[in-house]
């Protein structure tokens, strides 16, 4: 051949091509790390200013959901030992929130722009004397506070039910799914205002006590 | 039976020339998909699970710290440590890790800065608080509590 006029091009052997790349593609799945960015969202309070007297506010004992959590891990919910599930604490931090008992103004206003549903949720289970005045400003507070040797584990399950509490009763205001709400793109417009409608007068009010 | 030999020897090969393509794809798939793991991990982490997940729309304005047992017990013992980037910190050093981050950022942004917290389930709340009393003081107020989707 070498001697001939035709020279044969030379070629290189590519039949080892897909063994080097399966190689590589190997690689990159085993290093490939699925970015895992979800999380409970939560705003911590401002740091306490060393010139401000200390305001005492009173806020009726109605108006304050209590959860305790020991070094134990058991539960104290409004002064009594709590056995139920995350799920029955939802519920309870939701007829808590939903409660109306004695509503001023703006507690009213919320009620209106309640769709039907939740306006009969409210005359079921609501109307008790003995629990929140209104969903409004500091007239339904959640107080949770953990002990030093709670486990995380424990407190994260308390904070996503009374997120999840928060987030059903927002949800239901626009009459969407708790999913469909958490999943709200705030870069939309008609979203937003969903998302904004949704909270209107209803701060997520729950507060986090440092632990003794 | 000419004719069948014929038919049989024509195509008893399939064509793999193909192959390296459609692995080239896969492969610049996973390349571009790919995020390198910035960090070494040297806490046990096993998050918690919950279900109201909320996602970060911006991820350059997230700062990590991880909080766990160490993963080295013999070394570093098993009480829970916080671990940012690459080492360990105590809680004091917190604010400055924090002010590190920040400068990262452009001032705009500054005060968007979220803090993920990564914390293995098993960890006490005296450590996470501590933590947070830290970034209370450091004015970076918001969290993430960094969990795994579960189910109710």
């Amino acid at each position: 051949m070498a001697r001939g006029g035709k020279r044969a091009l030379p070629e290189v052997n590519s039949g080892s091509m897909a063994d080097i790349a399966f190689l590589l593609l190997i690689f990159f799945l085993v290093t490939t790390t699925i970015a895992n960015d979800k999380g409970i969202a939560m705003l911590l309070p401002p740091p306490p200013d060393p010139n401000q007297e200390e305001l005492d506010i009173k806020i009726p004992d109605r108006n304050i959901f209590k959860i305790l959590a020991n070094s134990q891990d058991n539960m104290l919910v409004e002064n009594e030992p709590y056995m139920g599930t995350m799920v029955d604490l939802k519920e309870d931090v939701k007829k808590f929130l939903l409660n109306f008992g004695d509503p001023e103004a703006d507690g009213i206003e919320v009620y209106n722009s309640f769709p039907p549903s939740l306006k009969a949720y409210v005359n079921q289970n609501g109307k008790d004397p003995k629990s929140s005045d209104d969903p409004t400003g500091t007239n339904a507070i959640v107080s949770f506070k953990a002990a030093r040797g709670t486990s995380y584990d424990l407190y994260i399950q308390i904070l996503d039910a009374v997120n999840a509490a928060y987030n059903e009763v927002y949800a239901a205001r626009v009459g969407i799914t708790a999913e469909e709400w958490l999943a709200l793109d705030k870069d939309d417009d008609i979203q937003k205002d969903m998302y904004n409608r949704s909270r209107a007068g209803m701060p997520r009010a729950i507060s986090i006590a440092e632990p003794d | 039976m000419s004719k069948f030999k014929k038919n049989s020897k024509s195509s008893n090969e399939i064509p793999t020339a193909a192959l390296p393509d459609i692995i080239f794809m896969l492969l610049f798939f996973f390349m571009v998909t790919t995020v390198l793991r910035e960090t070494d991990l040297m806490v046990k982490q096993k998050l918690p699970k919950a279900t109201q997940l909320t996602k970060i729309q911006r991820k350059s304005l997230i700062s990590y710290i991880y909080m766990g047992e160490p993963k080295n017990t013999t070394l570093f013992g098993t009480e829970p440590k916080i671990q940012v980037n690459d080492v360990y910190i105590m809680k004091e050093d917190v604010i400055q890790f924090v002010n590190q981050e920040k400068d990262k950022l452009s001032e705009v942004e500054r005060d968007q800065i979220t803090m993920s917290l990564k914390v293995d389930e098993e960890v006490k709340m005296g450590i996470v608080s501590d933590v947070q009393q830290e970034l209370r003081k450091a004015n970076a107020r918001k969290l993430l509590y960094s969990s795994l989707r579960g189910i109710q």
